[in-house]
């Protein structure tokens, strides 16, 4: 199926897209994107999706079974909060990449902007190239996975989510610490790697996670407030 | 003279009994305090305002005989469905977390009865509140806890959660011991630790950006639900534009008496400002704008009967929201629990440190012991009955100032007691067509 958005809207777009079949696999091309926002937002089925062009903001937003990939660059809060599925961007992305996702994978091979996997909370994202500043604040779990290098305060506030980079971190951000790359971390580094067709070996990583030092507000007073 | 007379011992205003204690207690501990309740000191309220009831230039209704109506919509800007309830009374968001699954069953249970709508909160959608929730508004919060697009396309309207009123700019935290094993698995953490809730959105930012969030939750839904924007009580006239302006289909509006967040007390008592000082600039807003009854407004924050509903009607809103007072009407800081209060150091009708999970009540807390306290069909009778209340007093007094529909109450109705009051209201002091900030006397 071949979908123009310039000629059509997005909102046919996604009504199109929710109406398919629970067990759809039906495949749709999009065309002149445009740099629209919402795109092929909260899909709820196993469809391909494939996208000519860059997007706006939200671009598979809320994701859930589908594929979808963009064969551009996709503005802020993509795949935000995406269930399952996968999101693949040839270019780069902008602010808050997977935010919030929990599950799937957010696929970039180019590089991320500021906040990439803020408040991430099980997806599983793999940068080819650079990520920008605060990445991963308050991630709560899944993994973040940078090729490249990574900006300041990298896993601020961070909870239980992995961070592994292979260049390198600018800054870690409050309760980050690089931990030991144990065997469990290398095999699954490995598999994820290779979902993600990433040029990379599991050894030329390090991986970042919480201390656990900020899990209290204040221990010591714990009964007081 | 065989002594020279003393004075008698005199107590500091500024330093009274309460803020000597909390001076001892901060030097004891290290940490400021943290409780829910909402402002506890004395603020401009509703109490401030009084109806004028019909005489020679108004005709009144037969308390008992005439109709009046109670019904509002919210949501008929852009949503498909929107939003159709008996009346203009409804259950704020909160948590469930930070209550407990009887508790948000009860909710539902009342809100249901009574013809109206109940909130989810930080920490998502429970089956007891959507098995139970006729109509029911799920909250979108900065943190995203439990938050899935399975629960918002089963959702009645979508509530984006800017601010709240006990702590507009402020975030929150759920501390450990609340964190049962449910709680967490809902909040994708650990069982066990304390949980923050960021003060912001992790993907916008601004007002630019909120316009587009709100498109995306469109397109997800499908245009179907209404879009609610809430905020806490701190610039009214500017915010309510700008969540206008960022596509909201209805604006809650929440003052500092807004209560059932937990967060510091100095955050509490001195941000923000007094929910009767925020209706009038936000029905300002609305009307420069021509969205007056368009975009709907629900008033929120120390809202406790009737006449309180009716003032704030009147004063434009088309709906009110109530937190506290539920919680009350379910049971909580109950007489019946005196002894328990008093055992962790409050008592019935003081007990604020909800966010420690030991509320004898059943209702702020994940013990199980304590939950079994809470029947849910007798709590949400409770609620209902409460609720019923609420409604008729409002009609009460709207047919005394001649109003076959709640809502053609006005500002012409109302006079005010004070000069503040007849100022952030905008109605004219009483006694006088004074109404300071407007006109010279």
């Amino acid at each position: 199926m071949e979908y123009d958005i310039t000629a059509t809207g997005i909102r046919g777009l996604n009504e199109k897209l929710h109406a398919e079949p629970a067990d759809s696999s039906q495949n749709w091309n999009v065309v002149n994107p445009n740099g629209a926002h919402a795109i092929a937002v909260g899909l709820n089925a196993p469809l391909n999706v494939s996208i000519n062009g860059s997007t706006g903001y939200y671009c598979a937003g809320m994701n859930k079974l589908a594929s979808v990939k963009v064969h551009g660059s996709v503005g802020p809060g993509a795949a935000e909060n995406m269930m399952s599925g996968s999101l693949t961007v040839d270019g780069d992305a902008s602010q808050y990449a997977g935010a919030s996702g929990h599950g799937g994978l957010l696929n970039i091979k180019g590089n991320a902007s500021s906040r990439c996997g803020i408040s991430m909370k099980g997806i599983n994202i793999v940068v080819h190239g650079n990520i920008g500043h605060m990445s991963a604040f308050m991630a709560q779990s899944g993994n973040l996975v940078v090729l490249g290098d990574a900006g300041d305060a990298l896993g601020d506030s961070l909870y239980e989510a992995r961070l592994f980079v292979r260049g390198e971190v600018k800054s870690l951000g409050a309760d980050c610490i690089e931990k030991p790359m144990r065997e469990e971390h290398i095999a699954f580094l490995a598999e994820l790697l290779n979902e993600a067709g990433a040029d990379a070996t599991p050894d030329q990583f390090k991986r970042y996670g919480s201390a656990r030092e900020l899990y209290h507000f204040n221990i010591d007073n714990a009964s007081a407030y | 003279m065989d002594k020279t007379p003393n004075t008698t011992p005199r107590q500091s205003s500024t330093f009274d009994d309460y803020t000597l204690s909390e001076i001892r207690r901060a030097a004891a501990t290290g940490i400021y305090d943290i409780r829910g309740g909402g402002a506890k000191r004395s603020l401009p309220h509703f109490d401030d305002l009084l109806f004028l009831g019909a005489s020679m230039s108004r005709y009144p209704l037969e308390g008992y005989r005439e109709k009046c109506t109670t019904n509002v919509v919210l949501g008929t800007r852009h949503a498909k469905k929107p939003i159709e309830l008996d009346i203009p009374i409804t259950i704020a968001g909160m948590s469930f977390g930070s209550l407990s699954g009887p508790a948000k069953e009860s909710l539902g249970r009342g809100a249901t009865m009574a013809g109206t709508s109940t909130t989810t909160g930080d920490g998502g959608m429970t089956e007891e509140e959507r098995g139970h929730s006729k109509t029911l508004v799920y909250q979108y919060l900065p943190s995203r806890y439990g938050m899935n697009p399975d629960d918002l396309r089963r959702a009645d309207a979508v509530e984006m959660v800017v601010g709240q009123g006990a702590k507009p700019g402020g975030g929150g935290m759920l501390l450990g011991q609340k964190i049962s094993d449910r709680v967490a698995s809902m909040r994708n953490l650990p069982a066990g630790i304390d949980q923050r809730s960021a003060c912001r959105h992790p993907d916008w930012t601004g007002p630019d950006d909120l316009e587009i969030k709100i498109l995306e939750l469109r397109e997800i839904t499908d245009w179907q639900i209404p879009v609610f924007v809430k905020v806490g009580g701190a610039r009214p006239y500017y915010d309510v534009a700008l969540a206008v302006k960022a596509g909201a289909d209805v604006i809650v509006l929440d003052g500092m008496q807004g209560g059932t967040a937990a967060t510091q007390e100095v955050f509490i008592e001195h941000v923000g400002q007094p929910t009767l000082a925020c209706i009038r600039p936000a029905v300002q807003a609305l009307q420069d704008l021509g969205m007056h009854r368009k975009v709907q407004l629900i008033i929120s924050g120390g809202i406790r009967n009737g006449a309180d509903v009716a003032k704030a009607l009147a004063l434009g809103a088309d709906a009110v929201s109530i937190g506290t007072a539920a919680l009350v009407a379910i049971g909580d800081n109950d007489p019946r629990w005196a002894k328990e209060y008093e055992a962790l150091g409050s008592a019935a009708g003081c007990y604020d440190d909800w966010h420690e999970g030991q509320d004898p009540a059943g209702i702020t807390t994940q013990d199980p012991e304590l939950m079994k306290r809470l029947d849910p069909e007798i709590a949400g009778r409770r609620l209902a009955n409460y609720l019923n209340v609420l409604t008729l007093e409002a009609q009460t007094i709207a047919r005394a100032c001649g109003k076959n529909n709640i809502h053609n109450l006005e500002p012409e109705d109302l006079c005010a007691l004070t000069v503040e009051a007849a100022a952030m209201a905008g109605v004219p002091l009483a006694g006088t067509q004074w109404i300071p900030g407007q006109q010279s006397y």
